[in-house]
């Protein structure tokens, strides 16, 4: 047995209530996703502090709740209940459409992860899932810029403006890296692509041995593109607080702030989630013979994506910040080039095996 | 927003092929309520985009008029003063204007007072360069060496705290003397310190000043080459790392600078990270200066810290000029006395401020990111810069 299964209890209730099936489903998926996202982002800011508290020898939140489990969530209710300021010279409309626009894309991804085996932990399974994803993900950046430019703050646009060719740059060889995973199990479907990686971590795509390992510098070009889209340390230049003051969201509060702040961290755990999915074999366990279905599959990924997720903690806690210019000349001058030799390389295997 | 940008469809026809694009030059404000301006630093910026095309530090939001305060009061109330100019160095400062004043009245302090003084002198730089370091790691983005660096801070301030009670403005430093001796303890305590800043010191080092993306950051930028720095009278670790070994302590020597062996820091990168590592440095050669006078203290009888002072204090009329080497530089104290029992003129030549004046010079043509790194690497103290 599974444990619970969602859509056997959807089922018993649309016989009750005699609903059109989809828009149930649909809407009861929607809520479960917003609640989970919550949960996540809770669960990481809470974790995120308690860790880097422990990088940074001191103890992180401890008073509210039992070990400062309840901190983040009075966090969340404070920026709920701040006044929302609005700035004078600011664009009205943009100015309160940004947020939403940083949040929806954020929210919607969540729709094409398998979380664990796809016949339940997936909401849905596109064909075209991971070209949804990066689609999906690159509205971000217009919402950002937005909030810069709406704010009516200098900092702000300029911090806008570093996010723009930030985030539009880091686009091209993070998709050049997807598309490594993508040629070696043949599929854009994300579940697919998952059950092509099998339960043997060397046959994952993160260090392919049908590929001689050339799999693994998409992986690493993958993740610090990630941590670059995700506005992490060592990439935060569009927030960069020593410069910038806190770049394109200064003159937000409240609950806009709360919005930026979540997709912030939701983000950061979903980038690591498609990790997951498309390096690390989503929800397999690493040997065949360690049980792989039901639950465990969800335990599996989340255990691989926390993983992931740590060590992007744990470079936010160490290193310092680099430089506009020299993220320009990293993104353009290296990971492009070696993301495009390393497709280049990974398709001619492929193409003769 | 239409009052930042102006472009109409004129500037846009203007632009003929070949020629570059014609863009607004931005006129923003950092400070003085900035997080990276140590203080309320206003540096009025005019950038075109991400270039600086120039910087214009705006001193004086935290004059607090001490140079007029200290003629208003008698000489043993201007020490006091002292430790709120640097609030970094405090023993730095009280040493400088004890010095001055002595100075006046032709006296000098016992030989045990003058070795706990340079302890306490070197123990400051060491703290102070410690927070230097934490800041200018925040400037760049990182926050764990921030920790560390107040982590190892705190061992000094503990040692301060055993010897005066108070962990910021110590008066600690007085006229003739310090204020009392050693307490029992005490050596055993630092002792048991200076390993630990050791193993901390390298531990900084290797998070922060080796790391990659640091070293990308701060190497070739802020250049100001030896000519300059004399031409500006900057002095410490601004002027050593340009490449000129100008050190007060050494050139003229004061307390018992010269009977202990320690060497002159010097980098001739003249850029941001070579200010970094000669303050990184610096605190090496500090406790080396600590280990020997802990040694020289330990066969001293206890009591006999503060010589004879004359009450009240009315020094000759005349002048002296004073300096030492505070852990920013070259500290002087000018202080014109007309024989009343308050100094006729007190002039302070704070380090900091003569240090910021080259501001104005390095900053265009560096990046908005770049010029976090370069003011930072001044390490001002706007207290004492506004005084």
């Amino acid at each position: 047995m599974y444990g619970f299964s969602l859509s056997s209890f959807c089922e018993r209730f649309l016989k009750w209530t005699k609903l059109p099936t989809d828009l149930l489903v649909g809407v009861i998926v929607a809520v479960f996703i917003f609640f989970f996202m919550t949960f996540v982002v809770l669960a990481l800011v809470y974790l995120f502090r308690k860790f880097v508290g422990f990088v940074q020898v001191r103890l992180g939140p401890r008073y509210v709740g039992p070990r400062g489990l309840l901190q983040t969530v009075c966090d969340a209710l404070k920026l709920l209940a701040k006044e929302d300021i609005m700035p004078e010279n600011a664009d009205k409309g943009v100015f309160i459409a940004a947020p939403l626009i940083v949040f929806l894309p954020a929210y919607l991804v969540y729709i094409v992860i398998p979380f664990g085996h796809p016949s339940h932990f997936q909401p849905k399974d596109l064909n075209l899932g991971i070209l949804y994803v990066l689609a999906i993900t690159s509205i971000t950046v217009i919402g950002i810029v937005s909030a810069g430019w709406a704010s009516g703050s200098k900092w702000a646009t300029i911090g806008g403006m570093r996010s723009a060719a930030q985030l539009i740059s880091y686009e091209v060889p993070m998709s050049l890296s997807v598309i490594v995973p993508v040629l070696v199990s043949g599929s854009l479907s994300m579940k697919e692509i998952a059950q092509a990686q099998g339960d043997r971590f060397w046959h994952w795509n993160f260090f392919n041995l049908n590929y001689f390992g050339l799999t693994f510098p998409a992986f690493i070009i993958y993740m610090i593109c990630a941590l670059a889209e995700t506005n992490q340390i060592p990439f935060d230049l569009p927030e960069a607080e020593s410069e910038l003051v806190a770049g394109y969201n200064v003159e937000y509060s409240g609950m806009r702030f709360a919005f930026f702040f979540l997709a912030e961290f939701s983000n950061l755990f979903v980038v690591c989630a498609i990790a997951t999915t498309l390096f690390l074999g989503g929800w397999h366990a690493p040997f065949p013979f360690l049980p792989s279905e039901g639950l465990w599959s969800v335990l599996w990924f989340m255990l691989k994506t926390w993983t992931l997720t740590f060590v992007a903690l744990w470079i936010r806690a160490t290193y310092p910040r680099v430089r506009i210019d020299q993220l320009m000349e990293f993104a353009w001058k290296r990971l492009f080039l070696v993301a495009l030799i390393d497709v280049a390389v990974v398709s001619l295997i492929a193409a003769t095996s | 927003m239409s009052k930042l940008y102006h472009s109409s469809q004129s500037d846009v026809d203007s632009v003929r092929p070949g020629e570059a694009i014609k863009t607004d030059k931005l006129v923003v404000n950092m400070g003085p309520q900035h997080p990276s301006t140590h203080g309320v630093l206003r540096v009025i910026l005019t950038v075109d985009g991400e270039w600086v095309v120039a910087a214009e530090p705006e001193v004086g939001y935290l004059h607090r008029g001490f140079e007029k305060l200290a003629e208003m009061r008698a000489y043993e109330q201007t020490i006091f003063l002292s430790d709120r100019w640097d609030y970094l160095s405090s023993m730095s400062n009280n040493l400088a204007m004890s010095l001055a004043i002595e100075t006046l009245l032709e006296i000098q302090a016992p030989e045990k007072a003058q070795w706990i003084r340079m302890l306490v002198a070197e123990l400051q730089r060491i703290a102070s360069h410690l927070v230097f370091i934490a800041a200018y790691g925040l400037d760049m983005g990182a926050m764990t060496p921030f920790f560390y660096c107040f982590r190892e801070r705190e061992k000094i301030v503990w040692l301060f705290e055993m010897l005066c009670g108070a962990r910021l403005t110590y008066h600690y430093v007085r006229i003739g003397g310090v204020a009392a001796d050693l307490p029992e303890g005490f050596i055993e305590a630092l002792e048991a310190t200076i390993p630990q800043l050791k193993r901390g010191f390298d531990e900084i080092d290797e998070l922060l000043l080796y790391n990659p993306i640091f070293i990308e950051r701060t190497r070739g930028i802020g250049i100001i080459d030896p000519q300059l720095a004399v031409n500006y009278g900057l002095s410490g670790p601004m002027i050593r790392a340009s490449g000129i070994p100008y050190d007060v302590r050494r050139c003229h020597p004061y307390l018992f600078y010269d009977a202990v062996e320690w060497d002159v820091v010097v980098h001739d990168a003249c850029d941001c990270w070579a200010r970094v590592w000669v303050r990184s440095q610096e605190m090496r050669q500090s406790l080396r200066i600590v280990e020997q006078v802990v040694e020289r203290l330990k066969g001293m009888p206890s009591g006999n810290v503060s010589a004879k002072v004359p009450k009240p204090i009315r020094p000759k009329k005349g002048d002296c000029y004073v300096a030492i080497e505070s852990p920013r530089g070259e500290l002087g104290i000018y202080i014109v006395s007309d024989g009343s029992q308050k100094p006729y003129r007190v002039k302070i030549r704070g380090p900091s401020f003569v240090n910021l004046s080259i501001a104005q010079r390095v900053l265009p043509g560096a990046k908005i990111a770049d010029l976090v790194a370069i003011l930072g690497s001044f390490d001002l103290v706007m207290g004492e810069v506004d005084r």
